[in-house]
């Protein structure tokens, strides 16, 4: 175990499937909880927003990174934030998003939730480190 | 009050990598913090003037640079080894030349180490 841990919040910005982004954040998000760090957060932007998509059906023999994450954040209470510009225009939607907008569903995963950029920004000022996962 | 540098390093057309970079920037402005922008690699083609990206139909991303000091972003910086790669000048530059800085890669690196915190694009 690391002798002083550090705060960290990780920015996802790769699909999962397309990317390897998505699936090295969570491997490294598993690392650092593992060492003795906290992870507080991990802000999804860009296309890698489709981590939470709930609709997404992986082959059964491939990680299902959506449930994955949702899991690590319950175990160890981490932020999972998705960006809301990023998601909207991707089609990535929470209930009150769908009914805002007036679309016929919702497709946001437990454990995710929709905020601003700022969220972002949060990160960066609050943790000891944040480290980028690009496409 | 943290500094936080953002470094831009894809095209400005093609993928949305560097139109959402920018993004994520002028919403970074609202937060007080001490931000400077640093363009690299294939990012310095979004600094190109006369873009006209209508046909792609796509917003001109340069639109906006001119605009950054008055969102508090006003530490500029552009790698100079990434221009000469790519044939580019600083009088190519959509940004008057006393909104940025050209700097080396030793430069690049000691504006890193300047840094609390990279957020990279």
């Amino acid at each position: 175990m690391v002798s002083r841990p550090l705060v960290f919040s990780l920015a996802v910005y790769g699909a999962p499937f397309s990317a390897q982004a998505s699936q090295t954040a969570y491997a490294f998000a598993k690392a650092l909880i593992d060492v003795g760090h906290r992870l507080e957060r991990v802000f999804f932007y860009q296309d890698g927003i489709h981590a939470a998509n709930v609709l997404a059906v992986p082959p059964q023999d491939e990680e299902n990174l959506t449930e994955a994450w949702h899991s690590l954040a319950r175990e160890h209470q981490v932020e999972l934030v998705v960006c809301i510009a990023a998601a909207l225009r991707r089609g990535l939607l929470n209930g009150e998003e769908a009914q805002r907008y007036g679309k016929p569903a919702s497709n946001l995963a437990p454990g995710f939730e929709i905020a601003g950029l700022g969220q972002l920004l949060e990160a960066a000022v609050t943790s000891d480190r944040l480290i980028t996962f690009g496409a | 009050m943290k500094n936080l540098l953002f470094v831009s390093r894809h095209a400005p057309y093609g993928t949305g990598i560097a139109r959402e970079a920018l993004d994520a920037l002028l919403g970074a402005s609202a937060y007080g913090q001490n931000l400077s922008l640093l363009f690299m690699d294939d990012g310095v083609f979004q600094l190109l003037n006369a873009q006209n990206p209508s046909k792609l139909n796509q917003k001109n991303l340069s639109a906006n640079l001119p605009a950054l000091p008055l969102y508090d972003v006003e530490n500029i910086f552009v790698h100079s080894e990434s221009l000469r790669a790519r044939a580019l000048h600083a009088d190519d530059l959509v940004l008057e030349p006393k909104l940025f800085k050209v700097i080396s890669s030793q430069e690049v690196a000691e504006l890193m180490n300047q840094q609390d915190q990279l957020l990279s694009f």
